[in-house]
């Protein structure tokens, strides 16, 4: 039972990094336009000047 | 402001082509940046740092391909903090430095590649449901991260059960589980205790109350069971609880947010700027809500009339079908009264103001919408509706069980917790998800079929119309005239009649165009007569196109038709008969309305002889023409008060009031800006089949609905006696929440699950609609 000892700690930081990213995500406005979103990944951003 | 380019540049009132296919030439963008950053200056905010923003709404944004064409070519330009696009919102968003670059020389390159675009500033109302949204969003993350961590400790304490688990094991399990769960029920749970909190003060119930109940409850019992070692919690279940009524909380706000800001975008293109003649000659661009009385105005070819007033030079006609519906365009001269929103089609005009901003007829017509939309808040959503009956249910019976548990001789911790599990396993988490989970499935096929729906009860309503009463111009019909008599002028007339339409923009040139098919423009100089028609010098002498008096005849018409006049150069005439066209599918449409158990009725704004016509040609039996807006209206709430549920299908300014007024309505996307605010439903396109689709689609969600109300009770009619014994084992609790719930979904999904012949739209359509 010893392996609980750092398993639950590690699952609980795993999750928590989890949500953390999320709420950064969040706050940074990447939620806002989902629509946006899904083809901006196909379009060709390899000029310089992207912004968040 | 005015979208920089005018709905003149559409002919057909259609949908606007996607930007992309625009040609990147047309002229004058700088005048037009010039125009809107006047207007925009109010929208204008000032940021720390000598910077600036501004958002815009992009009235033609069609397609994802649109995005990096506007983002690239701000980007190379200096002095742009952020250029961005928004997709769903259809939204450009600029942040600059004000002492680095002018907002004109931001607003041209973007004008100039084809895009329209109007300021907007965030109202209070969205602002705060983005908020909102935020909020449930940051409540369902740390509820999802809870709810697994929890289920994962849960499941080893449930292997456990049968296997060999210390006590001492299963209590630090216990104890971590609560560490988790406290916070995040107190963090997550918060939507649900305010608006539970917000119903017990007011004296009501909602669904609300018992899901606080039941998340607190079980918590609270839960900690306390911990504390004292027991074997049982309710940590998982309280948050997996929250976590999927959040899911479906989200849901619902999201469709909300949806509907209110594709509103919101419409009223900001409703704004005009006006070019005003000041008394010493000089002109000035001006925001049409700046007008005042007196002012005169300078209304080009192509632009919409800012404010209503009286013509006091130059001739024109105007195309009034946002006003009264009429299809065919009314000519004005010196001393006509016109009215705001009404587009000028060929020549310039002065106009002097007489009623401007809230005076307007278009603003009278607004208020009437407004007045006609109260009665329908009125309006209770089937959800609550259920809730009524369902959370005074869940309280009596867990209230039963508690008591029951006492009788029986149980400890009252004993009781409690098997009252606490009678709330748990009947919350609402059916309900809660199901409801949404419908409405989402149901408005997502919708938008595949290119109709936009602005709010989840409208499904609702839909489904409970058994009247329909339909408008015909521009709804029925197209709203543009097509050429009757093809077969019966000489081909060698109509190649004539239509090298000279082809200058001018008048519906009834290109109409005549249409019919010709690819000719040869005239080579001769052709003259515009506004509010006449065309003259051109040829060869073998003068060359005229337009009406009677125009050409020299004599109009033998009754008013059913629109005629238009060729005289030859050797003086003879030619003439040509037009009447509005029908939408192509529009028999099929109001036969499946009929198939539907509808009954149908239409009022038209146009004369009586046109509407008899096409409603004899479609089979609509009742019919009335010359029916003003207040008699539109008033014929919908006598129809309310004899108890028929109606749905109002229109499109034009006069149709607004009666939209709002109807139990639920539908418009065309091409409609007035005032019926687009009004209507529940938009659909694009020339089909009308959508208006039958989307009520067949609204009456099989409120079917699904109700099955999903059927579900959730039997399910409870099992695990409720279960409770009651106290069989209800915190295993068993997280079963039948997941298959309740996973169950209710499922047979959500069905609802975006349909015929698969249905044709679904081109992608430009329903990237404008998805917006």
């Amino acid at each position: 039972m010893n392996a609980l000892l750092y398993l639950i700690p590690a699952a609980l930081i795993l999750g928590g990094l989890g949500l953390a990213g999320f709420l950064w995500a969040l706050r940074s406005g990447q939620f806002d336009d989902l629509e946006g979103a899904k083809h901006r990944i196909l379009q060709d951003d390899d000029e310089a000047g992207r912004r968040r | 402001m005015k979208p920089a380019r005018g709905r003149g540049d559409l002919p057909d009132g259609a949908v606007p082509l996607a930007a992309c296919c625009l040609p990147a030439d047309l002229p004058g963008p700088e005048e037009d940046a010039e125009a809107l950053a006047a207007a925009a200056a109010e929208a204008v905010e000032s940021l720390p740092g000598g910077r600036r923003r501004l958002v815009l709404v992009i009235e033609n944004l069609e397609c994802a391909g649109c995005v990096p064409k506007i983002e690239r070519t701000l980007e190379r330009l200096t002095g742009l903090v952020e250029g961005r696009v928004n997709l769903t919102t259809r939204r450009l968003r600029l942040v600059w430095h004000d002492e680095a670059i002018a907002l004109t020389q931001l607003l041209t390159p973007v004008l100039a590649l084809g895009y329209r675009l109007a300021p907007f500033q965030v109202g209070r109302l969205e602002a705060r449901d983005a908020e909102e949204r935020r909020f449930l969003m940051r409540c369902l993350a740390v509820a999802g991260f809870a709810a697994g961590n929890v289920m994962l400790l849960s499941v080893s304490v449930w292997s456990g059960l049968w296997g060999d688990m210390g006590a001492a094991t299963r209590d630090l399990l216990h104890w971590v589980s609560a560490l988790i769960a406290m916070p995040a029920v107190a963090y997550a749970g918060r939507p649900f205790f305010r608006s539970a909190m917000a119903a017990v003060t007011a004296g009501r119930l909602n669904m609300d109350v018992p899901i606080s109940l039941a998340v607190v409850l079980a918590a609270a019992m839960s900690l306390f069971e911990t504390m004292r070692s027991g074997p049982e919690t309710y940590f998982d279940a309280s948050v997996t609880l929250l976590f999927f009524l959040l899911i479906g909380r989200l849901l619902d706000r999201m469709l909300r947010g949806r509907a209110r800001s594709a509103a919101e975008n419409l009223l900001a293109l409703k704004v005009d700027s006006a070019m005003v003649v000041l008394p010493d000659g000089s002109r000035e661009r001006r925001a049409a809500s700046n007008l005042i009385a007196g002012d005169l105005v300078l209304v080009a070819a192509g632009e919409r009339l800012p404010a209503d007033g009286r013509v006091v030079s130059g001739r024109s006609s105007l195309d009034v079908s946002a006003i009264t519906g009429e299809s065919l365009p009314q000519s004005v001269g010196r001393d006509c009264k016109v009215h705001a929103g009404t587009v000028n089609l060929d020549g310039s005009l002065t106009i002097e103001v007489t009623a401007a901003g809230e005076q307007t007829l278009l603003a009278e017509v607004l208020r009437l919408v407004e007045t006609a939309e109260q009665g329908r808040a009125r309006y209770v959503r089937l959800a609550d509706r259920a809730a009524r009956i369902y959370a005074p249910a869940v309280h009596l019976l867990a209230l039963a069980t508690f008591i029951l548990g006492l009788a029986m001789g149980l400890a009252w911790q004993g009781a409690l917790l098997n009252a606490i599990a009678v709330l748990i396993v009947t919350c609402p988490c059916a309900l809660g998800l199901a409801v949404p989970a419908v409405q989402v499935a149901a408005v997502s096929r919708l938008l595949r079929g290119g109709v936009l729906v602005k709010s989840g009860d409208a499904l609702e309503r839909l489904a409970e119309v058994d009247h329909v009463v339909l408008d015909k111009t521009g709804t029925l019909t197209l709203g543009r005239p097509v050429l009757l008599n093809a077969g019966e002028v000489m081909a060698g007339d109509l190649q004539l009649a239509a090298g000279l339409a082809a200058t001018s923009r008048h519906p009834l040139a290109e109409a005549l165009v249409r019919a010709a098919g690819p000719v040869p423009l005239l080579k001769a100089e052709v003259r515009e007569v506004p509010g006449a028609g065309l003259v051109a010098e040829h060869p073998d002498g003068e060359l005229r196109l337009g009406s009677a008096a125009h050409v020299g005849a004599t109009d033998p018409g009754d008013g059913s038709e629109s005629l238009l006049w060729l005289r030859r150069p050797e003086g003879r005439l030619v003439c040509f008969r037009f009447q509005d066209e029908l939408r192509p599918d529009a028999v099929e449409a109001i036969a499946a309305l009929k198939a539907q158990g509808l009954s149908l009725e239409l009022l038209s704004g146009d004369r009586p002889a046109v509407a008899a016509e096409v409603a004899g040609t479609l089979g609509i039996e009742r019919w009335r023409g010359n029916v003003n807006p207040a008699e539109k209206t008033r014929r919908l709430q006598e129809l309310a008060g004899a108890g028929r549920r109606v749905a109002m299908v229109g499109d034009g300014l006069n149709d607004a009031p009666a939209l709002a007024a109807a139990h639920a309505s539908l418009s065309p996307a091409a409609a007035s800006e005032a019926s687009q605010v009004a209507a529940d439903f938009l659909f694009q396109g020339e089909r009308l089949t959508p208006v039958p689709d989307a009520i067949a689609l609204a009456r099989r969600s409120r079917r699904l609905v109700l099955q999903n109300f059927t579900i959730a009770i039997s399910y409870n009619l099992v695990a409720v006696p279960l409770g009651m014994a106290g069989e209800i084992t915190p295993l068993l609790a997280a079963v039948f929440m997941s298959c309740s719930s996973l169950v209710v979904t499922a047979n959500a999904m069905r609802a975006a699950a349909g015929k698969r012949d249905e044709p679904v739209k081109e992608p430009a359509a329903r990237e404008a609609v998805a917006a």
